[in-house]
């Protein structure tokens, strides 16, 4: 029985990955083996890494989905989209993690090759086409985000932050592997198409849909949405915050992306009976993120309230189960991965006298003691709550558009309702750095962190302006998987 | 098949015989010796059925890596066990429903067919003649399933770098062993003869 042969097409389609696989390899000699210094050679090598995997993405060309392995991978329009925009959340994170490990005078070099492990997981979770390489896809990323929840081992904080994901995250996965043993029993196969015609022709059992629930529960987690979202304020707090700001982005649109691709292309003649829980996931995610963040006072854990929030409103899209629907899943993803780094960036340079504060009112006044970075930090908040003409507006707008199309009316309501009272805890902020008595200047901003805030800052500002070429990849992309 | 049947009743005895000494024994490593070989006698029995990779893996995993593992862990850390026997008679009651439990699923698994009468037609694949189990398995584990092979092994790789990130400690000052060093020690550089007076130390 002669299995697929390794092709030449293959090696071209599966580059990125086989890329990280092996560049992490030999990060992590270079490591071990140089004595010291090691860090700084590691982390160039593994940014040099990501560009070009990145690269790869971009210059494969797009068109009709290919599949490999017998399945398990596709490769079309939506995974090429998605991989882009988990490399750039990879790479933001290394490069905002370099001034933090000088300060913090953090000597692993494993970090950066965690990172880089972690995203080849992603890469393939992105684009499983069964429910196996999405199984392994999400350990091989789950496994290296506990680590480097943990990487400050002097830290009890950061120590209870991975542990607790740790424990977490364990019972996910037993959830998502015992719902993934259940379709495959009710259904005899694990390739979402095959899934998608049996459960076509047969209709849906009983059994059938008690494991796309757990199927739905261990994904919900992993995007950190209500009722799975508890550890996620804990996990931004405790761990260090170039690992939050990494934790915040690439992760949940790698997550949001195999969630989409589960449910739309594995379970598509079955809308009604997934779109009712992923309706009241939405609304619990945004509303709680609405709620919960007011009363916060530490801004790491105001940012994991909100995107606790920002996952509710990218669901709404997905609610929808349209292309329409798919498109507004992409673009709010888009947007928010280039509005969290920004925020994360400007948690960042919180730092007085070589010590990082993460108090809200440590940024009081800051539109005096540094008025470029209040005025991008203001921009960046508005847009995280949707104000026009900023990126967050539209990326409310196409879920919301999506929504009403599929005549989900209440939860477009609930969705706008949430968004406004989301508002008040982001303008507090504004409120708070443009109106109140200075606090203590901050340290200067290291280059790098100027760097990625400049770039977030300016999608974030201009989207308005340049919105299609964003909006017709999305387009492709959501088209490609119906 | 009479020889095949001795040999069932052999392994099977054994396997039985083992697994109650397993915990009868006081000593616990004793206990583990057992288990070890109730491990080797159900890989016997794996092999009578023809299930050659089976008995392979329960060798080289369970004895290999499993079985020396409990036998660290019973040296290595003093487990009284009498004490973890005091409370044996109040959670009998716990034990006895779930094994019990254990009982009735088990009972239920033997007699699918009964219940489901179907399903024995389901459960009977059929063994081709000219490929064996381990030939089977590599021909899929390795070509269909290369890329969830490959994947594993990264996985294994990052479990590997994450226990050594978060438990590896260089401190400064602490003698370790230099096998180097150990090896290029002859009599000249070892060895100090010294004339001592009598009535008096070093």
């Amino acid at each position: 029985m002669p299995g697929p042969a390794i092709t030449p097409e293959l090696l071209v389609a599966m580059s990125p990955e086989l890329l990280l696989a092996v560049g992490a390899m030999v990060l992590l000699m270079v490591g071990a083996f140089s004595r010291e210094g090691a860090l700084g050679i590691v982390t160039g090598g593994a940014i040099a890494l990501i560009v070009t995997a990145a690269a790869l993405v971009l210059i494969t060309p797009g068109g009709e989905p290919q599949t490999y392995f017998g399945g398990s991978i596709v490769i079309d329009d939506f995974a090429r989209f998605m991989k882009t925009l988990t490399l750039i959340g990879s790479l933001a994170a290394i490069v905002m993690s370099i001034d933090w490990m000088r300060t913090a005078r953090l000597e692993a070099f494993e970090y950066p090759v965690l990172i880089v492990l972690a995203t080849l997981g992603m890469l393939i979770m992105v684009s499983a086409g069964d429910l196996i390489a999405l199984y392994m896809g999400l350990e091989l990323q789950s496994l290296a985000l506990y680590v480097v929840a943990a990487i400050q081992r002097d830290s009890s904080r950061s120590t209870e932050a991975g542990l607790k994901y740790f424990a977490l995250g364990a019972l996910s996965s037993g959830m998502l592997l015992y719902g993934c043993s259940l379709i495959y029993g009710f259904t005899g196969t694990v390739e979402l198409e095959a899934i998608a015609n049996i459960v076509g022709r047969e209709g849906a059992s009983l059994g059938l849909i008690f494991g796309l629930v757990f199927l739905v529960a261990g994904l919900a987690f992993k995007v950190s949405a209500v009722p799975f979202h508890m550890w996620t304020p804990d996990v931004y707090e405790g761990a260090p915050t170039p690992v939050a700001a990494f934790f915040a982005a690439a992760p949940k649109v790698a997550a949001m992306a195999i969630f989409v691709r589960t449910l739309i292309s594995g379970f598509p003649t079955i809308t009604p009976e997934w779109q009712q829980i992923i309706i009241f996931v939405s609304v619990a995610s945004m509303l709680l993120g609405a709620f919960a963040a007011i009363g916060q006072r530490n801004i790491k854990r105001l940012m994991a309230y909100s995107s606790i929030g920002h996952m509710g409103f990218a669901l709404v899209g997905l609610a929808a189960g349209s292309e329409a629907g798919v498109r507004g899943v992409i673009i709010y993803m888009t947007l928010y991965l280039f509005m969290t780094i920004g925020a994360f960036a400007c948690i960042l340079a919180m730092r007085r006298n070589e010590a990082a504060v993460e108090d809200i009112e440590d940024l009081s006044g800051l539109s005096r003691t540094n008025p470029a970075m209040a005025f991008v930090l203001a921009m960046l908040l508005f847009s995280l709550a949707g104000i026009p003409p900023l990126a967050g507006f539209f990326a409310k707008f196409y879920v919301f558009l999506a929504a009403v199309e599929a005549e989900l009316y209440p939860l477009a309501v609930i969705g706008v309702l949430a968004s406004v009272v989301g508002a008040y805890y982001y303008l507090r902020i504004v409120k708070l750095m443009y109106f109140d008595e200075p606090a203590p200047a901050f340290d200067r901003m290291s280059r790098e962190l100027a760097t990625v805030l400049g770039i977030s800052g300016f999608v974030t500002i201009l989207f308005f302006a340049f919105p299609w070429p964003i909006i017709q990849a999305a387009s492709a992309a959501a088209k490609s998987l119906f | 098949m009479a020889l095949a049947a001795a040999f069932f009743y052999l392994f099977a005895g054994i396997v039985v015989a083992s697994a109650f000494m397993v915990i009868a024994a006081k000593n616990p490593v004793h206990s583990v010796l057992w288990l070890i070989l109730a491990f080797f006698n159900a890989a016997g029995l794996f092999l009578l059925l023809g299930a050659e990779f089976l008995a392979m893996i329960l060798v080289v995993v369970y004895v290999g890596a499993v079985a020396v593992l409990f036998l660290f862990v019973v040296m290595m850390l003093d487990v009284d066990f009498a004490e973890l026997r005091q409370g044996f008679l109040s959670y009998l009651p716990v034990g006895a429903v779930i094994g019990a439990v254990l009982l009735v699923e088990l009972l239920l698994v033997l007699t699918t067919g009964l219940f489901a009468p179907e399903s024995t037609a389901v459960a009977q694949v059929p063994i081709p003649d000219d490929v064996s189990n381990t030939e089977a398995i590599g021909q899929l584990l390795y070509t269909r399933y290369v890329l969830f092979f490959q994947l594993a092994g990264m996985v294994l790789l990052l479990a590997m770098v994450g226990a050594i990130v978060l438990t590896l400690r260089h401190k400064a000052g602490v003698k370790r062993q230099d096998i180097g060093a150990q090896v290029a020690r002859d009599p000249a550089t070892a060895i100090e003869v010294r004339k001592v007076e009598s009535g008096k130390g070093i």
